[in-house]
């Protein structure tokens, strides 16, 4: 991550929505997009006002536990919250999603179906049940070619076994006919990763792409992603819950917590001087191979907020540790505003910089 | 084949020996053959033509020998060739049981079929579109006839569409059976009313049926990887969705045909059709065991058939059914 290059990457809008609906000049750009499902027990605000944006060739990382909206949000960005008649009844979504100068939260469905699988491809947790049980790999990654491209079959499964190849299938000739349970959990996500770049996408989302493997395929498959990324330029979001996933791949991170973006700023910087409380937690239940292996892991107390009923002020307030430090009783009134600290590093917290910067060298650092 | 088998064991018995297990003499059996006051020794020579004093496993042997290879049968001074499948011949009519039977498959043939069809089609669509749109106006009419459709007996809704139809207004004449291929539209006006009525129950059922699983397969996650790959959502709904969902259907579809080839008891009397169902009802009234016996090895048979045709096609369907 070089210093140029923050100006572009590094989320640099400043007030969300204000800027109205002026193309944006960054590649992928959501400006306070809401994602709110009503429910008989209220609406679910799972994601309640983010923004982000993200240049080609970059990688960009969303962390955050389950419920925190991160896959609400790639499923926003597809357009997969209201690709049906059924899907569009329960969702509200407000904000804008600028993907190449294309607006998508106003667009037609129709419109970003056809973006869907060409511009924007996405990879999913368990490649076992995202496949097709009863077609053949080959048939589920020429059905993806076929939907883009005006082609005869014949030359799909030629393109087909060149992107099976090409992703690292051993005798993709062969294994091209094979059905998903015929491979193992490795070459299953190998194989949706050929049908997400089958079309050459130039966003690229994987919702948590290694959850389901083993370690050592875990690692393959991120390489592979890092590999294919720099061979075809694309930009790339990466959800996971697992800050180790994202360490070496991303150049941008990004934290979500109830819905709303807690923390975002260069991977570096999120990591090394993160600015957040919420991201100590995550830093701190994240087991590492150089720490002793006698301590234990620090888990984030308390369990995640209601969508629906999300508390007062900071969403983060009832687990946080920190969150009588700020006086008047702020936090728990008054919901913070993303604050740029340094060189495109944002936080939302009511500390003064000051403040959370003695917190982490002295309290936190020393004992990750 | 070995179920076949089994089957048969199973119906001898039963027709063979809870007679005698209830309290029905080898005596009495005959004696039902020859009709009213027969001497003793004439139930003696029946009951020696007829096998019956016999062991019993000799008696299966005979029964199975005359399905697989016929058997000659001696009365008195004539003697009969019963011919391959020889299921013996009526206690009452002393008619030759499986050309009986045979001359009535055609009517059960023509019922299910075409009932088959109409109500695969209706109900399968009429899932389809309910699922896409749950808890419409839509859903909630096409599920309310399909809950009238599976609670109302066959012989209500036979009997009003007979009354509605043939009476109240003469759509469709009562007619007899015209085969085929004698006069295919005459054969298709007289099968209309009972196509419809049957067609009307099981397609209730299967479009519930095949509701319940498109709202099941619509929310798997395959059908998302499907949607993200751009694919118009009648694709969607059909390939994906449709597809995965009719495996269970393909089973319960098996067994509703077997069950109806065996013939359909209640539609062939209600439309006073001749089929094989008619036919097991006369032969039940008249207590004649050897039509009852072919009827039901029939319509046993049908089943075992269907549910043959079933595997074969789940594994053409599902993939992994075929490794294992």
């Amino acid at each position: 991550m070089t210093d140029s290059s923050e100006d572009k990457t590094a989320t640099a809008v400043d007030e969300p929505a204000a800027a109205g609906s002026r193309p944006p000049s960054a590649f992928l750009e959501v400006r306070d997009l809401k994602v709110h499902f009503p429910s008989d027990d209220g609406v679910v605000k799972s994601v309640d006002g983010l923004t982000f944006s993200l240049e080609k060739g970059k990688t960009l990382g969303i962390v955050g536990e389950s419920g925190s909206g991160k896959s609400v949000t790639s499923l926003a960005v597809m357009g997969l919250h209201r690709a049906s008649r059924q899907q569009r009844s329960k969702v509200n979504m407000s904000g804008e999603i600028w993907l190449d100068g294309k607006e998508l939260v106003s667009a037609d469905p129709d419109e970003v179906r056809r973006l869907r699988g060409r511009e924007m491809a996405m990879i999913f947790q368990d490649p076992l049940s995202a496949l097709h049980p009863f077609y053949t790999v080959g048939q589920q990654i020429v059905e993806a070619y076929r939907v883009h491209n005006n082609v005869d079959k014949k030359t799909a499964r030629k393109r087909a076994i060149e992107m099976l190849d090409r992703v690292g299938i051993p005798q993709p000739d062969k294994r091209v006919d094979d059905h998903p349970h015929q491979f193992s959990g490795g070459m299953r996500q190998r194989a949706m990763i050929a049908m997400a770049l089958v079309n050459n996408p130039e966003l690229l989302i994987a919702d948590e792409p290694t959850t389901a493997l083993d370690v050592t395929v875990q690692a393959q498959i991120l390489d592979l992603i890092r590999d294919l990324q720099k061979e075809f330029g694309s930009a790339v979001i990466i959800i996971t819950h697992d800050l180790g996933v994202v360490a070496e791949l991303a150049d941008d991170l990004l934290v979500m917590y109830g819905g709303r973006c807690v923390e975002r700023g260069p991977a570096d910087k999120v990591f090394y001087r993160p600015q957040h409380p919420y991201t100590w937690g995550l830093l701190g239940s994240m087991p590492r191979i150089d720490r002793d292996q006698t301590e234990r892991l620090i888990p984030v107390k308390g369990s995640p907020p209601s969508l629906i009923n999300v508390p007062s002020g900071c969403a983060f307030n009832p687990r946080c540790p920190y969150a009588d430090v700020p006086k008047d009783n702020l936090t728990r009134t008054v919901r913070p505003e993303l604050r740029e600290a340094d060189g495109g590093h944002f936080s939302a917290c009511h500390m003064s910089q000051e403040e959370r910067e003695r917190i982490w060298t002295e309290e936190i650092a020393p004992k990750l | 084949m070995i179920l076949l088998l089994i089957v048969s064991a199973v119906t001898f018995g039963i027709f063979f020996l809870l007679p005698k297990l209830a309290g029905q003499s080898t005596d009495q059996l005959a004696q039902q053959y020859i009709g009213k006051a027969p001497t003793p020794a004439d139930i003696a020579a029946v009951k020696k033509n007829l096998g019956l004093d016999k062991p019993v496993y000799e008696q299966y042997w005979e029964f199975l020998k005359g399905i697989f290879v016929g058997v000659d049968y001696k009365f008195g001074p004539e003697a009969a060739k019963c011919h391959v499948p020889c299921f013996g011949y009526s206690f009452k009519t002393h008619i030759e049981v499986w050309p009986e039977i045979q001359s009535r498959l055609p009517v059960t043939l023509s019922l299910a079929a075409g009932a088959a069809v109409l109500w695969v089609v209706s109900g399968v669509a009429t899932g389809v579109l309910s699922a896409l749109r749950p808890g419409s106006f839509f859903d909630r009419m096409a599920m309310g006839v399909a809950l009238a459709g599976v609670s109302l007996p066959m012989f209500f809704t036979g009997a009003l569409a007979l009354a509605l139809f043939t009476y109240q207004w003469p759509i469709f004449e009562r007619s007899d059976y015209v085969p085929l291929l004698e006069d295919p539209l005459l054969w298709a006006r007289t099968l209309v009313l009972p196509w419809v009525t049957l067609a009307f129950l099981y397609s209730a059922l299967y479009a519930r049926l095949t509701r319940a699983g498109m709202l099941e397969t619509l929310s798997e996650d395959y059908i998302r990887t499907a949607r993200a790959k751009g694919l118009e959502e009648r694709k969607v709904v059909v390939r994906h969705g449709l597809r995965a969902a009719l495996t269970p259907i393909i089973t319960v579809f098996g067994m509703d045909l077997g069950l109806l080839l065996g013939g359909a008891l209640i539609t062939e009397q209600v439309f006073s059709l001749k089929g094989v169902g008619a036919f097991a009802v006369e032969a039940i009234n008249a207590n004649d065991l050897p039509n009852i016996l072919g009827v039901t090895l029939l319509a046993a048979f049908f089943i075992v058939i269907c549910n043959l045709v079933v595997d074969v096609l789940y594994a053409a369907v599902d993939p992994r059914v075929r490794l294992s």
